[in-house]
């Protein structure tokens, strides 16, 4: 009897030190999942914080610079107003209604009000878009989108349009393009998102259709409709400083990595492989530039060159996260020759004055590079889908759905910016006075010039 | 006195200043300017765009000198400004009525 008991208490007491013992590994556990997920999510926010920064400086000073230093002295400072007043004006509309409009669910074309004035925009993660990190910094690495895709169509009205139209133009075209092509193709829901519920999915990893494809068709028909610039093509109107353009494209290619990189939304594999893939495209476009033209004029340009580079830049994007490296050259070796065919020959066939080539550079190598991401996008690289990508996977139907795409994105762009430009003309008048357009911008709508030499 | 205007190619002008230093001609004016005679210019392309470009940059040389040494000052800078090639410039030679120095009012070829 006195042994029972013994033994029991024995029992006992052994029985509670080993529970407590599961109890400290189970907490431990616990703090220890938290601590990961608290690294995890530190080293995402630290990636997305630095790639919201490269994307801005694409704007400013990377466009501004490659686009200022293309035209005449009399226009510099003009043209660089033009990227850089976006990053006040669409930062302001995005707190107000973009962010809500492109990423909140609505309708398959345009999101609704939920983060009105950003309304429960802060800290927590919103698990649809990126889960480890604050929704805070998803909101502003997407404003930096929003910011350089209308100032990239300032190439093809530079050197004649007004200042309050351009205002007023980038203004309505965030609204009628940008949020309802951003929020169908990445938004919870849009008609065609590839991965939160899209009746047509297209791929589009860092915004070929959103960013470039909009951009540069919306380029070609502000061109047409506000016509040359007086004196083209007879008179000359040589790049002032291509040493500006140079740095700006230099930055450009930088920030890049930010734009397509950075799409992973997370310092992840698939960052990397992005990463790659899009310097592979602009080392491999840069050449195809530089040969096609060394062949067809006699001499390897610098302009070409850096045309080139931007071009590979511009068709990668969309296929960024999801094609390996080789097919990424290709892409690359492609756009330089197409884009070098398209501002060379296109442009002087049809006597559009596409002053810095927005359409040449980014409506081609946006729709050659959406729909090649068809062809090479691969389940190895983006493995999130579960399931075979592009054609290279067997799943040729693919190149349909980035076709599709493609045209929504054509369609918006050419309907949408006909519109705006109508409105903008009715009311402030889209084209620069004779005078002011001879005076050139600096002077004439900024009341001052970029080299004063003498001062 | 005569005055000569030189228009000579920019990359010879170097030559041309060592060879007036040493035949002892100090005073020059020089001027970058743009301009051509024969000369054909070149071609320009930027993104396709042709552009001729047929004002090409040159260096302008204006001495004042005295009557006696033209012939060798003309000899000097020919020869010292000479590529053999179209497109190494022209001299004129001007009479000049008068010379005055602001620092002390000489007059004349002691002014030069």
């Amino acid at each position: 009897m006195q042994r029972n008991r013994v033994v029991s208490l024995l029992l006992f007491v052994s029985a509670t030190a080993l529970a407590q013992g599961t109890q400290d590994a189970g907490a431990r556990l616990t703090a220890l999942e938290s601590q990961v997920k608290a690294a995890q999510s530190a080293g995402d926010n630290s990636w997305m914080l630095i790639s919201s920064a490269l994307v801005l400086m694409m704007t400013g000073p990377g466009l501004a610079l490659f686009y200022g230093g293309l035209v005449r002295k009399k226009n510099v400072i003009g043209t660089m107003m033009q990227s850089f007043i976006l990053m006040g004006l669409v930062t302001v509309l995005w707190a107000v209604v973009g962010y809500s409009l492109v990423f909140s669910e609505g309708s398959p074309f345009l999101g609704g009000l939920k983060y009105l004035f950003l309304n429960g925009v802060g800290a927590a993660p919103n698990p649809d878009y990126a889960a480890t990190i604050p929704q805070q910094t998803f909101m502003v690495y997407q404003l930096m989108f929003a910011i350089i895709t209308p100032a990239l169509i300032s190439g093809a009205f530079a050197e004649r349009m007004k200042f309050s139209a351009m205002l007023l133009f980038m203004t309505l075209w965030s609204f009628l393009v940008y949020f309802p092509m951003a929020h169908m193709v990445w938004g919870k829901g849009g008609l065609l998102n590839a991965s939160l519920g899209g009746k047509i999915p297209c791929f589009d990893f860092a915004g070929g259709t959103v960013v470039h494809i909009t951009s540069g068709v919306s380029a070609l028909v502000c061109a047409l409709y506000l016509g040359r610039r007086k004196g083209y093509p007879h008179e000359p109107m040589k790049p002032h400083n291509l040493v500006l353009s140079f740095i700006g494209a230099c930055l450009l290619w930088v920030g890049w990595f930010g734009f397509n990189a950075g799409s992973a939304l997370a310092a992840s594999a698939l960052a990397t492989s992005a990463f790659v893939a899009t310097h592979f495209a602009a080392a491999a476009a840069a050449l195809s530039w530089v040969f096609v033209e060394w062949i067809r004029t006699g001499k390897p340009s610098v302009l070409g060159g850096i045309s080139g580079a931007v071009a590979g830049l511009v068709a990668i994007t969309p296929a960024s996260g999801f094609v390996k490296p080789f097919p990424a050259l290709l892409i690359g070796l492609a756009a330089g020759a197409v884009c070098y065919f398209m501002v060379t020959k296109v442009k002087s066939l049809f006597g559009y004055d596409d002053s810095l080539d927005a359409f040449g550079v980014h409506g081609a190598g946006g729709t050659l590079g959406a729909i090649l991401t068809g062809v090479f996008a691969t389940n190895l690289v983006n493995e999130g889908f579960n399931r075979p990508l592009g054609a290279v996977d067997g799943n040729a139907g693919q190149i349909v759905s980035q076709l599709v795409g493609t045209l929504v994105a054509w369609g918006l762009a050419i309907v949408g910016t006909l519109v705006i430009l109508k409105i903008c003309d009715w009311t402030l008048g889209v084209r620069a006075d004779a005078m002011d357009e001879t005076q050139g911008l600096d002077l004439s709508m900024h009341g001052e010039e970029a080299y004063n030499l003498e001062a | 006195m005569k005055k000569i205007e030189a228009i000579i190619q920019p990359f010879k002008f170097d030559d041309v200043k060592e060879a007036m230093k040493a035949i002892g001609i100090d005073g020059m004016t020089v001027t970058e300017v743009r301009g051509h005679g024969r000369q054909k210019g070149h071609k320009e392309v930027y993104r396709g765009q042709e552009y001729e470009v047929d004002l090409l940059p040159k260096v302008k040389l204006e001495m004042v000198i005295p009557d006696a040494r033209l012939d060798e000052v003309i000899g000097t800078l020919t020869r010292s400004a000479r590529t053999g090639k179209i497109g190494d410039g022209k001299l004129f030679v001007y009479e000049v009525a008068e010379a005055v120095r602001i620092r002390n009012d000489d007059r004349g070829e002691s002014a030069l």
